[in-house]
């Protein structure tokens, strides 16, 4: 099954990822061959098979409302590539 | 110095056999030393963990131009630790891992110490916390020489894919160290640290383990804390040790295994003292040799080399069946191809630009500056798993692929459980072939993905498996991988050991 054009760039997009106008092609491509080999799964009949989300047997792990210490503001902040004050700066979100 | 061909394979294998000659590479002799034999000599105060410590930073100084294994050397920090160490000897508390140098793979955050996951992304990022298995380290007295270069964010089977450099394979510098712990396994079989860590998706510990001859566990998930640790896919991503042999696997492994509150997947159960488990008897184990696993493709000589280590545990004891079936084996490479990107797609939209990491900022807007931002700062595998995981998590594909391919998964677990009410220990090659040569797989992404075909299915069914050296097959390394049920890390240690101690193969080494 051939991947079509607009596909990898709506797949694109919900990533967020930019591509050129190359990488939408070798994507295409490859991402193509890839989910060709996932066609084997379906020579396997699990209709009765429950799903496995993760392997070991332990579930809804809670944690003491404990308070503790947490990272400090300026830890939190060190890597901010843009910084305003006490807070992450990014551009306008909502525009008028 | 180095010599090429089976030549230098037979000299390095005299230098080491006959301990304690300074290596043909002429290299500070106290380089050589186990974990075990490091921590005798430190607690019986014949060495200092500052004079270890400057040896390895002076051999990384001599042979990582050429095996390219780091990402950074921290040799102030290094020798801090070491003093530390020394004064935790001096007053009695020496652990076994106390003052050993020790790499640390470069997705586990270390504070103050910069983390990059071999990738664009995270050049620059500075982490304002340890992970849980660096602070278990650290109690130890650890210290740290330097951090290891991987696949860009453990994606990968070669270090091909660091958005840095690639790692070269210290047996042969043409070819890869296998990855994604490239860098860890190199840097052990190079001699630039004692030991390291690594982690392990689809066989990230045990691949470059066989590739560069050391011993790699990958533990039962929720044996080891991820917390710190860069998420790639996270219901498969578990920590683990590269050693020089078994009885240091075990020691590494007794410090950072246990229960951590900040993982919430982090296994309850009790730790044991892993180093009670080396005893060297394996008579009446019950091995199964799954057919499945010697693949079409499968070089003979890696064939040959494994048929050889098995016949060896027969001649130990061990009772072998080789006519073991797991007939979901051939589906294991799709269920984990559609699972680890599914996850990974999840886990890597945190880059965005805006908290940490590589940012764009000339962009029209901010939706134009996060697109650019992962455009620029991921390289072409990591883009290659997002699209395909947000393909095989998107409406009206979910059922058919990521739904099916846990469905598959549960039939994968199962017969691992079958399997193992009858056998103690499941025995296969860690991987197909010997390493591979730089560029040799890297135009073909499915031809990657297939040198993981042995070690994808362990994660899948989140079970322990360990990678020892089991022979060379022209002059490179053969790796052997021992599978066992969940939580039975004893049994594959002492499995290991008892071959260890009846060969020789962990202790060649190569010049470099």
């Amino acid at each position: 099954m051939k991947l079509r054009l607009e596909e990898v760039l709506h797949i694109a997009a919900l990533a967020r990822l930019g591509v050129t106008d190359k990488d939408v092609e070798i994507f295409q491509e490859q991402l193509s061959n890839i989910l060709d080999n996932f066609v084997v799964l379906n020579k396997l009949d699990t209709s009765t098979v429950p799903p496995t989300a993760q392997s070991i047997e332990i579930q809804n792990v809670t944690m003491a409302d404990e308070i503790k210490l947490s990272l400090s503001q300026e830890d939190v902040l060190a890597n901010a590539p843009q910084r305003g004050g006490d807070f992450f700066k990014v551009k306008v979100v909502l525009e008028d | 110095m180095r010599l090429k061909g089976e030549v230098t394979f037979l000299r390095s294998k005299w230098c080491w056999k006959t301990k304690n000659i300074i290596r043909e590479d002429n290299l500070p002799n106290n380089t050589q030393l186990t974990i075990y034999e490091a921590h005798q000599q430190l607690k019986q105060k014949k060495i200092s963990s500052v004079e270890l410590t400057q040896s390895y930073l002076q051999r990384i100084q001599h042979v990582d131009s050429r095996v390219k294994a780091l990402v950074s050397v921290t040799a102030d920090q290094a020798i801090i630790q070491a003093q530390i160490a020394d004064k935790m000897i001096a007053a009695g508390e020496c652990t076994p891992l106390t003052g050993i140098p020790a790499i640390i793979k470069d997705n586990m955050c270390t504070r103050g110490i910069k983390t990059t996951c071999s990738s664009k992304m995270l050049e620059h990022f500075v982490p304002p916390y340890n992970a849980t298995v660096i602070e278990k380290l650290n109690k130890a007295g650890m210290v740290m020489v330097g951090k290891a270069n991987m696949d860009e964010f453990a994606m990968g089977s070669s270090t091909e894919n660091s958005a840095f450099f690639t790692t070269r394979n210290p047996w042969d510098l043409k070819r890869v160290p296998g990855g994604s712990s490239g860098g860890s396994a190199a840097s052990v079989a190079a001699g630039e640290a004692i030991y390291s860590l690594g982690s392990d998706t689809g066989g990230s510990i045990r691949q470059p383990a066989g590739f560069c001859s050391v011993t790699g566990l990958k533990p039962t998930y929720g044996r080891v804390s991820r917390y710190g640790l860069v998420a790639f896919a996270s219901s498969l991503d578990q920590i683990g040790p590269l050693t020089q042999d078994v009885r240091d696997c075990a020691l590494v492994m007794n410090c950072i295994s246990g229960h951590d509150p900040s993982d919430s997947t982090s296994a309850p159960q009790k730790v044991p003292d892993y180093s009670k488990s080396l005893i060297p008897d394996v008579k009446g184990l019950r091995v199964g040799i799954p057919k499945e696993y010697f693949v079409e493709g499968m070089q003979p000589e890696v064939k040959a080399a494994i048929e050889n280590a098995i016949n060896k545990m027969i001649e130990l004891g061990a009772v072998v069946d080789w006519n073991v079936s797991l007939p979901s084996t051939p589906y294991a490479l799709a269920v984990y191809y559609i699972i680890a990107p599914s996850e990974a797609s999840a886990n890597l939209a945190r880059y965005d630009g805006v908290k940490y990491g590589f940012s764009y900022q000339e962009g029209a807007n901010m939706w134009d500056n996060m697109e650019k931002t992962r455009q620029f700062g991921f390289g072409a595998e990591v883009k290659r798993r997002i699209m395909l995981g947000t393909y095989a998590l998107s409406s009206g594909y979910y059922d058919a692929y990521y739904l099916k391919a846990q469905k598959v998964r549960t039939l994968i677990r199962r017969e691992f459980e079958k399997a193992f009410t009858k056998y103690d220990v499941l025995i296969t090659p860690t991987s197909p072939t010997v390493p591979f040569k730089i560029g040799e797989k890297t135009s073909d992404p499915v031809q990657m993905y297939l040198s993981d075909i042995c070690t994808l299915p362990i994660n899948i069914a989140g079970i322990p498996a360990i990678s020892i050296p089991a022979g060379f097959a022209g002059g490179l390394p053969v790796g052997m991988q021992i599978i066992g049920k969940p939580f039975s890390e004893e049994m594959l240690f002492r499995t290991a050991f008892t071959y260890q101690q009846a060969t020789n193969w962990h202790l060649n080494k190569p010049v470099v």
